[in-house]
C-alpha cells in the first residue's frame, strides 16, 4: 500500500501504538480508494480466463449454447454464491457431456472448478458454491463426446455489505 | 477427520436419476489473504472430490480457492444396481477422508 | 380527522399499558417499536438463495458444527471424566426448550447469563474442566448442538423477577446512541428495518437464529461476534466476548423476540 521510503500515517517505532478512531477511519479510507491494482496486484483478468479456457480447447472452436447458468443476478455476498450449471445433454452413452469447467474473468485466478462426468451420471448438471471477488461474468465450458465444446455464461453483481465489519 | 454430510437415496428404482448432495467441513484458504502482520496465508484447499459407485467412477471434481468455505457439491447419477457409493475428499497436502453410504436398487 | 378525535385515537393504545401499571403497581413492559404481528426473523431479510441454503439441512454449512457438537456432547472431559451426556443423556430430550429460555437469572452466577456461558459454568462445575474460550470452535459446536435441540420453538425469556435490572439495562443500551456515527440500535432495527442499506434490508436485529453460519465470516459465529460487528459498524469499541452489557443486551433481544422460532443454527449473509 505504501510506496517505498513512504512514511506511514502512524508511527511504528513508538513503543506503543494506539490508532485513534480518526486515524483508523482515515487509513480504512485510503485503502478503499486506491486503485484495484495497487490493492490486488495478483488480480485476474477476461484474458487470464481465456488462457484458462484455451487449455481445455486447445484449438477446438468455442460454440455458445447447450449450458445454463443458475446464478443469482445479484449476490448478497461475495464468499458464497450459489451456482448450479447443467448441460442439455440427453446423458447416453453415444451422446454425454464428459465434463463441464467453470471460469472467473475476476477473481484473482481462473479456474473455479472442472467437473467430469460419466454417461451413468443421467443429468448433467451439478450445483456448487462460489466465491467471487467483485461483480463479473462467470464462463462454463462444457466438453461433450463428439469432441464439440460449448459455453454458457451469467454476470453477477456483488453487492457491499451494509456495516463493514471487523 | 472433517465432518461431512452426504445425502444419498435408501432406495431406489433401477434407472432411476439420482440426485447427490455433499457438504464437507474445511476453510478452504485462499493464498490470497493475509494475517494481521501483513504475511500471506498460503493457500490450503480440498483440491479434489470423486465419487465411485461399487469402484466405478461416476464424478469428480477438481476444485480450486474459489470454492467457497465448507464445500458443497451436487451431481446426479443413475441408480444401476444395489450396491456402495464411496466419496473421497483429498487436500492440497495429500490427505484424504472418505465416506460411504449403501443404496438398494429395485 | 379534527385534532382532539385524533389525539384520543392516538392515544387509546396506551391507555391499557397506563392503566396496568397504575393498577398493578408493577412494571409493564415497556413498548418496542415493532408490532408483534410485524415481527420477524432475520430470515425473512435475507436472499432467497441464503434461505435456501438454511432450509436445507445438508446445504447448511451450519449442521457441520451440530455433528461436532454432538461429537463432543459424548466426549468425557475434566477431572470428573463424566461427559455432557453423562448427567443429561440424549440432547434432544433433556436440551429440549433450554435455548429457548436462555439468557436467564443464574442463582449460582448472581446475574444473567447466556447459553454459552450456562455450557462453560457446567463445564467447570460438573466436569471439573477448564471453560472453553468465547468463540472457540468447541464452544460453538456444543452451542449450537444444544440451541439446535430446540429449534422451532419460541422464544420465551423472562425477564421480570431478579432477571428485571439485566433488561432494563439491555433495552437502555439498545435504545442509547453509540459510537463515532452515534446511532442507537433502535434507529436502525426498529425505525428502518426492511430498508434497503447499500446491498442489505436492515433486518429487525433478532438473535433466534444463533449461532449462525455467516457467509461474511464463512464460518459459524456466535451472537456476541454479531455484537461487536454491530459495534464496530457504528464506529464503537467493541466490548470484548461475554461482556455483561452483551449478555444484557441479548435478554432484551430475546425478549423483543418472543415467540419466533429457533431456527439455530442459522445461514445469514
Amino acid at each position: 500500500m505504501l510506496a517505498r521510503g513512504e512514511k506511514p500515517v502512524f508511527d511504528l517505532s513508538k513503543p506503543t501504538v494506539r490508532l485513534t478512531r480518526r486515524q483508523f477511519v482515515a487509513a480504512t479510507i485510503l485503502g478503499l480508494t486506491l486503485p484495484p491494482t495497487l490493492r490486488h496486484p495478483a488480480e485476474a483478468s477476461p484474458e487470464d480466463a481465456a488462457a484458462a479456457m484455451k487449455a481445455i480447447l486447445g484449438d477446438a472452436p468455442l460454440r455458445v449454447g447447450k449450458v445454463t447458468l443458475d446464478i443469482p443476478p445479484i449476490a448478497e455476498n461475495g464468499n458464497s454464491v450459489p451456482l448450479t450449471v447443467s448441460v442439455d445433454s440427453p446423458m447416453t452413452l453415444a451422446e454425454h457431456v464428459r465434463s463441464i469447467h467453470i471460469f472467473s474473468e475476476e477473481n484473482p485466478l481462473p479456474n473455479v472448478a472442472h467437473f467430469t462426468l460419466s454417461p451413468r451420471a443421467g443429468k448433467a448438471q451439478v450445483t456448487t458454491r462460489i466465491r467471487l471477488f467483485k461483480s463479473q461474468k462467470i464462463v462454463a465450458v462444457a466438453a461433450l463426446s463428439d469432441g464439440s465444446f460449448w459455453s454458457g455464461s451469467a454476470e453477477v453483481v456483488i453487492t457491499l455489505a451494509a456495516c463493514i465489519e471487523e | 477427520m472433517a465432518k461431512a454430510l452426504i445425502r444419498v437415496p435408501a432406495e431406489a428404482k433401477k434407472g432411476e436419476v439420482l440426485e447427490i448432495k455433499t457438504l464437507i467441513s474445511h476453510p478452504m484458504e485462499t493464498g490470497q489473504r493475509r494475517d494481521e502482520m501483513g504475511r500471506p496465508i498460503p493457500r490450503d484447499i480440498i483440491n479434489r472430490f470423486v465419487c465411485t459407485y461399487n469402484g466405478e467412477e461416476v464424478f469428480r471434481a477438481d476444485l480450486f480457492p474459489a470454492i467457497a468455505a465448507n464445500p458443497f457439491l451436487a451431481f446426479f447419477t443413475v441408480a444401476t444396481e444395489s450396491g456402495e457409493l464411496v466419496f473421497r475428499w483429498t487436500d492440497d497436502h495429500g490427505n484424504t477422508q472418505t465416506e460411504t453410504a449403501r443404496i438398494t436398487v429395485v | 380527522m379534527s385534532g382532539p378525535r385524533r389525539f384520543s385515537l392516538l392515544a387509546a393504545p396506551f391507555l391499557p399499558l397506563l392503566l396496568a401499571v397504575a393498577v398493578s403497581g408493577q412494571h409493564a413492559d415497556p413498548p418496542t417499536g415493532i408490532r408483534p404481528e410485524d415481527t420477524r426473523s432475520g430470515y425473512h431479510f435475507q436472499s432467497r438463495e441464503t434461505q435456501a441454503m438454511q432450509d436445507d439441512d445438508l446445504a447448511n454449512p451450519g449442521f457441520l458444527w451440530v455433528l461436532k457438537g454432538e461429537d463432543l456432547w459424548r466426549k468425557a472431559a475434566g477431572a470428573a471424566g463424566k461427559s455432557c451426556a453423562s448427567c443429561h443423556q440424549d440432547a434432544a430430550t433433556s436440551m429440549k426448550g433450554v435455548a429457548a429460555r436462555y439468557p436467564a437469572f443464574d442463582a449460582r452466577a448472581g446475574r444473567v447469563i447466556n447459553l454459552e456461558q450456562r455450557i462453560n459454568q457446567c463445564r467447570v462445575d460438573h466436569q471439573q474442566a477448564s471453560p472453553f474460550l468465547f468463540e472457540s470452535e468447541d464452544l460453538l459446536a456444543l452451542t449450537v448442538y444444544v440451541a439446535h435441540q430446540s429449534r422451532g420453538m419460541p422464544m420465551q425469556v423472562t425477564t421480570d423477577g431478579p432477571a428485571r435490572p439485566f433488561f432494563t439495562a439491555g433495552r437502555n443500551f439498545f435504545l442509547t446512541r453509540q459510537g463515532q456515527l452515534n446511532l442507537a440500535c433502535k434507529q436502525c432495527h426498529e425505525d428502518q428495518w426492511g430498508k434497503q442499506l447499500r446491498g442489505d434490508r436492515i433486518s429487525q436485529g433478532h438473535g433466534n437464529a444463533y449461532p449462525i453460519y455467516r457467509l461474511e465470516w464463512q464460518t459459524v459465529g456466535s451472537l456476541h461476534r454479531r455484537l461487536r460487528s454491530c459495534s464496530i459498524g457504528v464506529r464503537a469499541e467493541p466490548y470484548p466476548y461475554g461482556a455483561q452489557e452483551y449478555v444484557n443486551l441479548e435478554l432484551f433481544l430475546a425478549w423483543r423476540a418472543r415467540g419466533l422460532p429457533i431456527e439455530t443454527p442459522g445461514v445469514r449473509r
